[in-house]
């Protein structure tokens, strides 16, 4: 197939698009609700990512030691803790000097006396409070690490933040599959309206193809007009709502920011536009494109035979 | 240039063949009518021919190509050797007359510089080069019949089929059209005409072939047109 005629099919693919305005604007319409709903939920699942792998970076697991181990007891627990490679990323052993260090810095910051006070004589009142601070490769793997450090001889107590972790990540599976379901239905009635959209052009257009057939057309020149015309509904109906998804993201983070300070205090706030475009861009694209031409190939298998 | 060896096409088991046995052979440069009532086949010669049909039996050779064999995507390029003109007319509504001609080197994907120099020659020949911006609605039957030979004609094809090309014309346009056909295969194309119009026929003294139930009653040089 030569350029020209690829762009003068573009230009009969665009005209049937014309012609065929009403049914051309309905599968535009459900094909930007299609992909607006993914950019939405994309957008929110990549957030929930994001937040979550900061939760794992901030959230560990702390070691408690029973009081009879001594220092190469502790030594003995961190190297097997940290053995764990395929689990462990990273741990911190925390003497009970830097734990009330830390302890007296957090609740007696600027009334030392009243630390003084407690500390009593120099009894360091966290004398048992020695500990690790593991944390896991991914938060998904806490529970079986935990599992793991308890079953340690020296280990009197692990505290794992096993709430937050969980909740967080059933909420993204929960968010995902939600997701993925609405996408689902809204991407086959979009590839349904869009071989509606095709069968009907076919239909209108079944004269000339018939002259074509006649004068000697190949296949794909009677096919590439109906080919581009799914192309086309696909491209405008994808590219109408990542525009809008693009400029209302930025408004939408400030709101949740401004709504949930947490996020911007604990969790480095959301993802930059920016970034999520570097993947909702292309996909929402060829998600689009994709299944218009889905919709308009079983639509030219089914009703023009050529 | 046209071979029909014993042909016989039957459209569905158990019913009488459109065409049956039929043998005869065009050549090149010929101006041939190719007459008969209602049912006669004459459509089914003209459908065999485009290779729109194939035959139940019997073989078919046009311009060099053997139809029985020919596969199903190399019909387009052998279609490109034919110039097909209907009694009604088939252009598109929507283009106007220089598109409906541009429309038949579009499809073989000729370039604009080609197109731009062969649709107002070819115009020119039909007498419509100064109507080349109106709609098909616009023009009376017998230019809306120019406009389609001219679409026929603007690839050079070795032969030209004519399904009853005056059928929807008064006696006037009919005759201005067969005057053109005339010309048209003076300059070299072979011609096929099928048609009933008796008067055409007896007036252009060229081969008739008449059909009669799918069979060849008679094929005369500078026949006439007898009534069955």
């Amino acid at each position: 197939m030569k350029i020209r005629s690829i762009f003068y099919n573009a230009g009969q693919g665009a005209k049937n698009i014309v012609r065929n305005k009403m049914f051309s604007l309905a599968s535009i319409a459900t094909m930007s609700a299609c992909i607006f709903i993914f950019g939405v939920f994309f957008s929110i699942v990549l957030n929930f990512s994001y937040i979550l792998r900061n939760v794992e970076t901030n959230v560990g697991i702390t070691v408690f030691f029973n009081e009879d181990v001594d220092q190469a007891g502790i030594d003995r627990i961190g190297s097997e803790i940290s053995s764990q490679t395929d689990m462990v990323k990273e741990m911190r052993y925390v003497s009970a000097d830097e734990a009330w260090a830390s302890f007296s810095a957090k609740y007696f910051s600027g009334n030392e006396e009243a630390a003084e006070g407690w500390r009593n004589n120099n009894d360091n009142p966290l004398a048992n409070s020695a500990h690790f601070e593991v944390y896991p490769n991914n938060i998904e793997q806490q529970d079986k690490l935990v599992s793991y450090i308890q079953g340690l001889d020296g280990v009197r107590q692990v505290n794992q933040s096993e709430q937050a972790s969980t909740t967080l990540s059933t909420m993204n599976r929960l968010i995902a599959t939600i997701s993925i379901i609405i996408i689902l239905v809204l991407l086959v009635v979009s590839a349904f309206l869009i071989n509606n959209t095709v069968t009907v052009g076919i239909n209108v257009r079944k004269e000339e193809i018939a002259i074509q057939k006649l004068i000697g057309a190949t296949n794909a020149f009677v096919r590439l007009p109906f080919i581009l015309e799914g192309i086309l509904i696909g491209l405008i109906g994808a590219a109408i709502p990542l525009i809008i998804i693009y400029f209302v993201y930025n408004k939408a983070v400030s709101y949740i920011l401004s709504r949930f300070s947490v996020l911007s205090s604990f969790m480095n706030g959301l993802l930059p536009v920016n970034s999520v475009y570097r993947i909702l861009l292309p996909v929402g694209l060829i998600l689009g494109v994709g299944i218009a031409l889905i919709g308009s190939l079983a639509a030219i298998h089914k009703h023009l035979k050529v | 240039m046209i071979t029909f060896d014993n042909v016989t096409k039957i459209y569905e088991k158990g019913q009488n063949p459109a065409i049956d046995h039929v043998s005869l052979n065009i050549e090149k440069g010929e101006f041939v009518f190719i007459v008969g009532n209602s049912g006669s086949g004459k459509t089914t010669m003209i459908e065999l021919m485009l290779k729109e049909l194939s035959p139940t039996s019997g073989k078919i050779t046009i311009n060099g190509h053997n139809l029985n064999r020919m596969r199903s995507s190399k019909i387009a390029k052998y279609r490109r050797g034919l110039g097909v003109v209907f009694q009604d007319f088939r252009l598109l509504k929507d283009r106007n007359v220089y598109e409906n001609v541009a429309f038949a080197q579009r499809v073989i994907e000729k370039p604009n510089r080609i197109i731009k120099k062969r649709v107002p020659e070819v115009l020119t020949l039909v007498g419509l080069a100064t109507k080349y911006r109106s709609y098909p609605s616009e023009l009376s039957g017998g230019e809306q019949q120019r406009v389609a030979l001219a679409r026929a004609l603007v690839n050079r094809p070795d032969i030209l089929l004519a399904d009853e090309p005056t059928g929807n014309l008064d006696p006037k346009n009919s005759a201005e059209i067969m005057e053109l056909l005339e010309e048209i295969n003076m300059r070299g194309t072979t011609v096929v005409v099928v048609t009933h119009n008796r008067e055409i026929v007896n007036k252009m003294k060229k081969r008739v072939i008449r059909l009669r139930k799918g069979v060849i009653v008679s094929d005369e040089q500078e026949g006439g047109y007898i009534e069955d």
